[in-house]
């Protein structure tokens, strides 16, 4: 079994699309924040390897082609932001300060709460770039001298923790315009929280994916401003 | 044809934002320069929104699967991650709390303002 794992070029990616599609079929059955398809997924797939006691590395020699689609589909996200055009003209203020009050926050308050749990100037670093798309967190991380592994695995829990609570904290905050939906979610949980804003509506789908452009780009030029103070 | 169609131009904007990626030394990866290039050739007419839109659909409606793989790979950094594991369990959630609190009440503030705005004007 394990030989057949490493030469399928599908069995990932099919484990990883069953996964998923079981994932919304007990959603749709629930219907609780908690059963979120993209956690079951990801659970399914974990204890799927550990239980037929399969490498990850065996699993992703098939998995990544599926990662591979990832680069044309972001790119693939400027035609939803394209069909709110008129929308992201009209308010370019809200949009702006939104993203860049977000940044802020996330920059400040892991500046905080290292300073709180007396974490290291590396672990610091490694965390700074967390609320970005994976791809240019881990470049953020490595030039401050992070550790980019962990900066990848705190991005991805990030991202799964704002696409699971974006609903409940939406009520809770009482968030209910769609531009500002969309830019908290984007700026909060990058590419895994457009996934959640997609879902929801065209607006929120595209101002969630300009927060990823826009958050991206703000971080990379303020992280290296923070990774001098502490 | 139509795929074949919208496929090339998507993918070739993607290939052209890996070049920029190769010639800029930033930590921006090709595909937000592909992101930003599209955009600029849709708002140009460039391209035509119906050259691309059902192979763009598509590649997007599927994007959560995409994370699956990355995701379970948090397995193989599980042995990395264990000794900052309670400072990343308070810290993660607490931070994209506030952040979500912060940009989506600035963002509704902001709305408030311009329209209150726009109001008087009319």
């Amino acid at each position: 079994m394990h030989e057949f794992f490493a030469e399928s070029a599908t069995v990932g990616v099919v484990i990883s699309f069953l996964a998923y599609y079981v994932g919304t079929l007990i959603n749709k059955r629930f219907k609780l924040a908690i059963l979120n398809p993209m956690l079951i997924a990801i659970i399914l797939v974990i204890v799927f390897l550990l239980v037929f006691d399969i490498d990850y590395d065996t699993y992703n020699s098939s998995a990544r082609y599926l990662s591979y689609l990832m680069t044309p589909a972001t790119v693939s996200l400027a035609i939803p932001m394209y069909q709110k055009l008129e929308l992201l003209k009209k308010e370019p203020a809200a949009i702006f300060f939104g993203i860049l009050s977000g940044v802020l926050t996330s920059l400040v308050s892991i500046l905080l709460l290292s300073i709180l749990f007396g974490l290291s100037h590396e672990q610091y670093v490694t965390l700074l770039p967390k609320s970005i798309t994976t791809a240019i967190g881990m470049g953020v991380s490595e030039e401050m001298g992070g550790m980019p592994v962990i900066t990848t695995a705190s991005i991805i829990i990030t991202g799964i923790f704002g696409n699971i609570a974006a609903d409940t904290l939406w009520k809770l905050f009482h968030i209910s315009d769609p531009i500002a939906k969309g830019i908290s979610i984007g700026t909060a949980a990058h590419a895994f929280g457009t996934a959640k804003a997609l879902e929801i509506g065209e607006t929120e789908g595209a101002m969630s994916s300009l927060s990823i452009v826009v958050s991206g780009l703000c971080t990379v030029v303020l992280a290296n401003i923070f990774a001098g103070l502490y | 044809m139509k795929y074949i169609k919208q496929f090339t131009i998507i993918l070739s904007v993607t290939c052209v934002g890996e070049i920029f990626k190769y010639l800029i030394d930033l930590p921006v990866p090709g595909s937000i320069y592909g992101l930003i290039l599209m955009l600029l050739m849709l708002m140009t007419g460039a391209v035509k929104l119906e050259d691309v839109k059902e192979a763009a659909d598509f590649l997007v409606e599927i994007m959560p699967l995409m994370f699956i793989p990355a995701a379970a790979g948090l397995l193989d950094s599980y042995s990395m991650l264990r000794e900052m594991l309670l400072p990343l369990m308070i810290i993660i959630p607490l931070t994209t709390c506030l952040v979500m609190f912060v940009s989506g009440k600035v963002t509704e503030l902001v709305l408030k303002i311009s329209r209150s705005g726009e109001e008087k004007d009319a």
